[in-house]
């Protein structure tokens, strides 16, 4: 097979499009198993109540019903784990309370589980659920992340003060003296609004106990199969890790929601023995508004000290996170770890200190979505340039120039280590892409229709490519964060490969194929990509914090190097030629100056019937597992330039212009790419302009649908201007690649409402929440009248 | 387990018997409304009188200055039609801003009527139009129609069939959508007959409602900036987490502003 190559850089049709478009994918509520059982759980009205009794008798009797557990049923099972342990500032552990499967005593937010129904069918389940009577005795709740420290109310008894830790990173002493002798210091206080994530397909799992083998097979919507196996096998369940298989088929978006161990699956999996049936659980829309993991939620006060040439001096952070009302997996690594470590973005403040408080409320537990972290840090670093710049009578492009890491590779006083960039090589394309000299005339003709137009930047950096284990270790992971893959090459020389990434969206199975392909030569076609099943891939971390290409993807490298190394010594035998003579280019193993080949599917064939081969010295076969550990994170990095025209009168905004510019290292499929970045700016826009969760004092939620939740829409957004520079290859992974999957949503926000801020400021406005809604806006303005 | 009856009365006068047989029965026009209430089980109905098997209330006509729409015709059929288009372009505008495309294909100008939610768009442009509403039983003017949250002067067994708006000289529609469901956090519809000039608002309140202050200016002279100095107090106006009742209040006039300019094309 003459190869195509290269596929690397060319935008491939995505190959997973054909069963998704034409609705062949599948999914997990697309599974159906024989004796196919329902479940339904029953979720607290109530924000924080103590449980007096539970009365399942009539649900029980309710016709179709198989069983109905409550927490009584699970004693003994241990609660949902937390992968990453951060340690207070004294040197205490963060307070860890149990995560119950199912509410024990208490229930500590709305939706919280607190019994599971098992029925015939999903109808049966729900009509039986309601006939459990709960006596509850309702509690003042907790909700508001600012004053949760201050309550008089505990949502766990072992953090009387609500707080589960209070962090710092950074030299407080050194970022105090650099205070002490600004020119300059701007303040900037803001809340980070909560979002929730909201996936077209809503969580799912099916659970399957097969006593002939006295194993467990789970179906679920997950972005990380090895690790929910893992989680819920040995911490939870106490069931042997290699009598659970995990199964994540087609999975219909995450955006972190789907990261985490949940009590549904695990209920699921527990009951599907005890009940003797696979049971099946499916989300409704207004389950996951209650109960997936939400973001952001950050309440920040910053402080950026400048000398008299608008040179950063220092930056001093104080945070208050919420953590909802149990640590979510990975919830604790995210406003420490994810956030506080981005920072210094793209520029060389000499000192920095933040310190972040994460505290208990009764609302949903918060955990990573899209950015995690790092859309929090660069909001508030982006945020506070522009309000310097302002304050300093600067352009805001020129201070963030005066300010530029320029030599690489960069140490932050906030512990990572930028191995390389070109800041300045986005910022210039940026601000031609945007045509940012034709704004002043575009003011202009906004001003004659009574609008206000305004430009807005943001300069983002993040941390993708997670993790260096032995670093992750050294923070509080509790787990390793390499990638695992697995090259086998089928006597034909098709290849099939199996990624413990997964793919929700990503279009894996294209562009890990193009890097497969050219890797061994081979056309596009012959490679497959298999993922999603602990059965049938080795193992692996999943997919999230834009690492899939840089840390999955450099595993498959690492594993097709392997297999083009035996590859040699069977061509070696096969051309009857010294190992050191064969090279391998393009597909073919050649003897150096002469005119004997041998293709990848002749080798491959001889690997397989080994009728002349090396027997005595090299094993038949032709087949390779790689880890791959990543030696450092990768920095993505690039400048957004958002353009708005506001209506005063209204509060109501249009974006206008959109245009990001990134580098991303070295690129696999622009149009993938392309798409990353537009998913991730609108899902950025919606934080800035519409999106936002509201709990009530009660800790109801008044955003539990769509009615009231504002997702973006298609015509909420401009035609986006895109493009990926040219760039700085990451130095320390083969491919070169830093990772898509969240800049969109990291840069975005900062840049929607600087524009807004800028077409405001002429009104008075200094600043503006988010999201910038109409009413929002009209009530920034009104404040700025007085 | 909830049981409902479902009925497929193929004529209006079926229908309003079934009706008017079965106080807990719901009247079924495009389901936007109940089928979500009762997927939240927020509505629990004895039995569904679905009213999609009558074509006699479907469809559109201009006869003269008046322009009929069935009480089951959809938005996007309204949205579309060259008789709307053509006399009331103001009523085209505001089905075709209605929701999404789904939600145009089935829902009906006289579900959105009949079922008076305080954030719909149509019971503006009826009041505003000066809509005749034919049920079963009677005319009803626009006027007397609307009674309040989710409450008309229909009664139980009574259908409402057709409207019947007034082709004006000059009319517009505006709306603020409130950002997550795209209902009217507030719409001002307004359209001036001869000399006489009619503003109503939708989204505000708890139900849709005439600005006759701002009826009388324009009917003075109509321009934007015969709204100069009109404001509207807060009082027993819509407040929640989209929009306070003093927004509201300060849209209406801005809003009006805007349609009277548009009306004026």
């Amino acid at each position: 097979m003459s190869a195509q190559a290269p596929y690397i850089g060319r935008s491939v049709e995505r190959k997973e499009d054909y069963r998704f478009i034409t609705g062949s994918g599948t999914y997990t509520d697309d599974i159906v198993l024989p004796h196919q059982a329902y479940a339904c759980f029953l979720r607290s009205p109530h924000a924080h109540a103590a449980i007096r009794a539970i009365d399942t008798a009539a649900a029980s009797a309710a016709p179709g019903v198989l069983a109905v557990y409550t927490a009584r049923d699970l004693a003994g099972i241990g609660g949902l784990p937390c992968g990453w342990l951060i340690h207070s500032i004294d040197g205490s552990p963060m307070k860890e309370p149990k995560h119950p499967v199912l509410a024990e005593g208490k229930v500590r937010h709305v939706g919280d589980p607190l019994a599971l129904v098992v029925a015939e069918s999903a109808r049966e389940a729900k009509a039986a659920a309601a006939l459990i009577e709960v006596d509850y005795d309702v509690l003042p709740p907790v909700v508001d992340t600012a004053s949760a420290a201050s309550s008089a109310v505990a949502v766990h008894a072992e953090a009387p003060d609500n707080v589960c830790f209070t962090w710092g990173i950074g030299d407080g002493a050194a970022v105090d003296a650099a205070f002490s002798g600004a020119a300059h210091v701007t303040r900037f206080s803001f809340a980070n609004n909560r979002l929730i994530p909201n996936a077209i397909e809503p969580r799912a799992a099916n659970a399957q106990y097969s006593p002939a083998s006295d194993s467990y097979t789970l179906y679920v919507t997950s972005q990380n199969p090895h690790v929910a196996r893992l989680l819920m096998a040995a911490f939870v369940l106490g069931i042997p890790e290699h009598k659970l298989r995990v199964v994540a088929p087609d999975v219909g978006g995450g955006f972190g929601s789907k990261i985490y161990v949940y009590p549904e699956e695990t209920a699921l999996v527990w009951a599907s023995r005890r009940v003797g049936r696979p049971i099946k659980w499916t989300a409704e829309r207004s389950e996951s508004f209650l109960s997936d993991a939400h973001g952001r939620d950050h309440v920040t006060t910053a402080e950026l000290a400048l000398d008299a040439d608008g040179k950063f001096l220092a930056l001093r952070v104080d945070t208050t996170a919420n953590m909802g009302a149990y640590l979510s997996t990975f919830a604790p690594c995210i406003p420490t770890i994810l956030h506080a470590t981005l920072l210094a973005g793209q520029y060389a403040t000499p000192h920095i200190h933040c310190k972040v408080r994460a505290v208990f409320t009764n609302t949903a537990p918060v955990d990573a979505y899209r950015g995690a972290g790092r859309p929090e840090a660069t909001y508030l670093l982006e945020r506070i340039v522009e309000l310097a710049a302002r304050e300093l009578g600067l352009d805001p492009v020129e201070l963030r120039r005066r300010n530029f890491i320029r030599a690489f590779p960069y140490a932050t006083p906030v512990g990572l280590t930028y191995d390389t960039g070109d800041y300045e090589a986005t910022l210039e394309r940026a601000l031609e892409l945007a045509d940012v000299r034709g704004f002043a005339a575009r003011r202009r003709a906004s001003e004659q229709r009574g609008l206000r137009r305004g430009i807005g930047y943001a300069c983002y950096i993040e941390a993708c490519g997670i993790a260096p284990s032995n670093i992750a270790g050294r923070l509080g992971a509790r787990a390793g964060l390499f990638e695992a893959a697995e090259l086998r090459v089928h006597p034909t020389g098709k290849v099939t490969v199996f990624t413990g990434s997964h793919s929700h969206g990503q279009g894996h199975e294209t562009t890990f194929a193009q890097v497969v392909a050219d890797r061994l030569g081979i056309a596009l076609e012959d490679v497959e990509i298999e993922h999603g099943d602990t059965g049938k891939v080795l193992f692996g971390m999943g997919t999230y914090g834009s690492r899939s290409l840089a840390v999955g993807g450099s595993a498959i490298v690492k594993a097709a190097d392997k297999i083009v190394a035996k590859g040699r010594k069977i061509a070696a035998h096969l051309l009857e030629a010294g190992e050191e003579d064969v090279q391998f280019s393009q597909g073919a193993f050649r003897v150096a100056g002469t005119d004997r080949v041998k293709t990848f599917a002749e080798v491959a064939l001889a690997a397989y019937v080994p009728h002349h081969y090396p027997l005595e010295t090299l094993e038949p076969g032709l087949n390779e597992n790689a880890f791959y550990d990543p030696a450092n994170f990768t920095f993505p990095a690039g400048t957004y330039v958002c353009e708005v025209e506001v209506d005063p009168q209204t509060g109501r905004t249009r974006i206008e212009r959109f245009t990001a510019c990134d580098d991303f290292g070295n690129v696999v499929n622009p149009m993938i790419v392309e798409g990353q970045v537009h998913g991730g700016l609108a899902q950025g826009i919606g934080q800035a302009l519409l999106e936002s969760c509201h709990y009530n004092e009660d800790g109801q939620l008044l955003t539990g649908s769509f009615v009231d939740y504002a997702m973006p829409r298609a015509d909420d957004l401009p035609d986006f201007i895109v493009e990926t520079v040219r760039g700085t290859p990451c130095t320390h992974n083969p491919l070169g690649a830093k990772g898509c999957g969240e800049a969109g949503a990291i840069g975005s926000p900062p840049a929607v409402i600087n524009a807004i801020v800028d077409a405001l400021a002429p009104l008075g406005v200094r600043d503006v929440q988010m999201p910038a809604t109409p009413y929002r806006l009209w009530q920034t303005l009104q404040a700025a009248r007085r | 387990m909830t049981q409902l009856a479902y009925h497929r009365p193929v004529s209006a006068a079926e229908a309003a018997r079934l009706a008017a047989g079965d106080p807990e029965a719901k009247l079924l026009a495009g389901g936007q409304s109940i089928v979500p209430s009762l997927k939240l089980g927020l509505l629990a109905p004895s039995a569904l009188i679905d009213l999609a098997g009558i074509p006699e209330l479907r469809g559109i006509r201009l006869q003269g200055r008046t322009l009929t729409v069935g009480a089951m015709t959809t938005h996007a059929a309204v949205a579309a039609s060259p008789e709307v288009r053509s006399s009331i372009p103001a009523l085209a505008r505001l089905a075709e801003g209605i929701g999404d495309r789904q939600v145009r294909n089935r829902g009906t100008a006289g579900g959105s009527l009949a079922n008076s939610d305080p954030a719909a768009d149509y019971p503006a442009a009826a009041l505003a139009l000066g809509a005749v509403l034919r049920t079963t039983r009677r005319p009803i003017p626009a006027d007397a129609f609307f009674k309040g949250l989710f409450e008309t002067a229909l009664e139980p067994g009574e259908l409402l069939t057709a409207m019947e708006f007034p082709v004006p000289d000059r009319a517009a529609y505006v709306k603020l959508p409130q950002p997550a469901s795209r209902f009217a956090l507030v719409g001002v519809f307004l359209a001036q007959t001869g000399g006489a000039v009619r503003v109503a608002v939708t989204g505000a309140a708890p139900c849709v409602f005439r600005v006759r202050e701002m009826e009388e200016a324009l009917a003075r002279r109509f321009a934007p900036e015969s709204l100069a100095g009109i404001g509207l107090a807060a009082d027993g106006l819509s407040s929640d987490i989209h929009g306070s009742a003093a927004y509201r209040a300060h849209l209406i006039p801005v809003l009006a502003r805007q349609a009277v300019a548009q009306a004026l094309g």
